[in-house]
């Protein structure tokens, strides 16, 4: 037990001794901040009529329930942030390789589930703390903002604290999934490459497409992104659905256990396919 | 005072795909000396020192420290200090913050940090990023790094590497040191001559397979000694040596007569009455007999 904490202390070190936590942070902060000042006055002020509709290029059917506006703005935390916990974990995880630390690092605890265990434990804690920097930006821009333009910011509403909550919680998952990724592919570029292509491109579109039909859109909400937009409980890619969530969306703790599995799911193959295998 | 215990390598096996790296490897590293660990580029030194520490997985054997294998020992910094070949930083990391990770996942005192920078001489580096170190800066960490838990035992990749002279000398002192104080020093190289001084034993290995086994003196007397003999009259020496069905060749320093009898030779030049200028035993140097025993066809 003692040694799995200090494998456990070993990984926030590795984290914290090196300046890509708090680049990403930063970075992550400037652009939640930004997305959820902006649109939160964009949508506050269609509301408050302080901008028209038309003014704004956008469909009376796009703008979302005025109830809904606090946790939309809110939820950019998770909804567009949560690249950076899965960057974070694959880094953390593909830098091993790369700069060959694991001949330290084993050497220090040779047994490696071990160590890979102290690394989804160190780097779920690492993500929640990037997903309560994300609400940093998304609630502490967005909540001004809205209250600017007379839009009721909810922060006296349980169920924001409690969405609040869900949304630290997915950040954590998801820098498990980038931490099972940097194991099934420890090529850094390449790993790099996936988390981008994917989070940006593959799984928006996948998305999109399936959410036509209901059989599909079923099958799409065990998608990463939707699994974790079901466990937040909203977000902008829900809203902007044709079908307007015809299927029903899962429930957020199940959407929870999604997320859970596919970060488990890959953290276990990666153990298999690199992280057991010989350090030459 | 830690207490060394002894390295156990039994019919260790390891292949690559069809490439065999080490072949049947067996040997004991005793405590109080230093062994090194010898042969050409690409003989299995290292896939061999990988494999006792638990980094990389024998294809068949096993290799121990006093019969217990590294991912078995209780506290394996303590028991164990290893400095491995190839750079293992992250280069945006300072020495002091790269030795804080493992002492704190190997549960040693924060205060070992800067007693090991001080010890290989980097105490006034500890802050400065390791992207920004020498090769001979590098290799100084990697033993920084084996000497964290200050272990009986300590097992150096080409430790030797990358160093100037200075870090060359202060090496050798730091090597007959350890043994002095009972540990066990485990060195591989891949030169006779970097490591001739500071060695006790020699495990020799090419191609996988050990070739050569005893303590470094056992070098000198496997190779056949010359006798060199000289005269003010070559031709009349050569005559006489040819005569008596002796066969030799011409050196700088005069004829290499292949007996390892003296008296033999001085014996022939009296009776044919040669003068002769100087006599005496060459041994075949440590290098040549180093050279021998890993063959030729590699570049050393
Ligand atoms: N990861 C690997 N994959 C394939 N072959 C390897 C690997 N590591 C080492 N080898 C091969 O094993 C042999 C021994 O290499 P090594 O142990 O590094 O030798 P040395 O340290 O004595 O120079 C070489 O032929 C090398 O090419
Ligand atoms: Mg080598």
């Amino acid at each position: 037990m003692s040694s799995l904490l200090n494998a456990i202390g070993a990984e926030f070190a590795k984290i914290l001794t090196t300046r890509l936590w708090w680049i990403l942070a930063l970075v992550l902060f400037g652009y939640i901040g930004l997305l959820a000042g902006g649109l939160a006055a964009l949508f506050a002020g269609i509301q408050s009529g302080a901008i028209s509709p038309d003014a704004a290029g956008t469909s009376s059917g796009g703008i979302p329930d005025f109830g809904t506006l606090p946790p939309l703005v809110y939820s950019f935390a998770s909804s567009v942030g949560y690249v950076f916990p899965v960057l974070i974990g694959a880094l953390a995880t593909t830098g091993e390789f790369r700069h060959q630390t694991l001949t330290p690092t084993f050497l220090a605890s040779p047994r490696r589930g071990q160590v890979l265990g102290a690394k989804v434990i160190a780097l779920f804690v690492v993500g929640a703390v990037f997903g309560v920097v994300a609400l940093a930006a998304s609630v502490g821009i967005g909540a001004p903002v809205m209250n600017a333009f007379d839009v009721d910011p909810m922060l006296s509403d349980a169920a924001t604290w409690w969405l609040i909550g869900r949304i630290v919680l997915a950040m954590g998952l998801w820098a498990i999934i980038g931490v099972g990724l940097g194991v099934l592919v420890p090529n850094q570029v390449a790993s790099i490459v996936i988390v981008l292509a994917f989070t940006q491109f593959v799984e928006p579109l996948l998305r999109l497409a399936a959410s036509f039909l209901e059989v599909t859109a079923r099958i799409g909400n065990f998608l990463p992104g939707a699994a974790s937009d079901a466990l937040v409980g909203a977000s902008v890619f829900t809203m902007a659905s044709p079908t307007g969530g015809a299927a029903e969306a899962l429930d957020w703790w199940q959407g929870g256990l999604v997320l859970l599995a596919y970060a488990l799911a890959a953290t276990v193959g990666g153990y298999a396919v690199s992280w057991k295998r010989d350090v030459t | 005072m830690p207490i060394g215990t002894t390295i156990e390598f039994s019919h260790i096996h390891k292949s690559f795909g069809a490439t065999t790296a080490v072949n049947d490897l067996s040997f004991t590293v005793e405590p109080g000396r230093v062994t090194g660990f010898l042969g050409p580029n690409g003989a299995g030194k290292t896939t061999s020192l990988r494999m006792l520490l638990g980094l990389v997985a024998p294809t068949s054997g096993t290799a121990t420290f006093g019969g217990i294998r590294y991912r078995d020992l209780p506290q394996p910094l303590h028991t164990v200090g290893a400095a491995l070949e190839a750079a293992s930083f992250h280069p945006g990391r300072s020495a002091a913050n790269h030795l804080g990770v493992y002492t704190r996942a190997a549960g040693l005192p924060r205060t070992r940090v800067t007693a090991v920078l001080e010890q290989v001489g980097l105490g006034a580096h500890a802050e400065q990023r390791v992207g920004g170190y020498s090769l001979g800066m590098r290799q100084r960490l990697g033993l920084a790094y084996a000497l964290l838990g200050d272990p009986g035992v300590l097992v150096l990749d080409e430790p030797i590497n990358g160093l100037d002279p200075e870090g060359i000398k202060w090496i050798r002192g730091f090597l007959r040191a350890m043994a002095a104080e009972g540990r066990t020093v485990l060195v591989s190289s891949h030169l006779l001559s970097e490591v001739q001084q500071s060695v006790d034993d020699v495990v020799i290995i090419a191609r996988g397979a050990l070739v050569h086994l005893g303590p470094l003196s056992s070098l000198e007397t496997d190779a056949a000694p010359q006798i060199v003999v000289d005269s003010p009259d070559r031709e009349a020496l050569g005559a006489a040596l040819r005569q008596a069905g002796l066969t030799f060749s011409v050196g700088r320093t005069g004829l290499l007569v292949a007996t390892p009898d003296p008296a033999l030779v001085g014996h022939l030049a009296f009776a044919a009455g040669v003068e002769i200028s100087s006599l005496h035993r060459q041994k075949a140097g440590l290098e040549d007999s180093f050279l021998a025993l890993v063959g030729e066809g590699h570049t050393l």
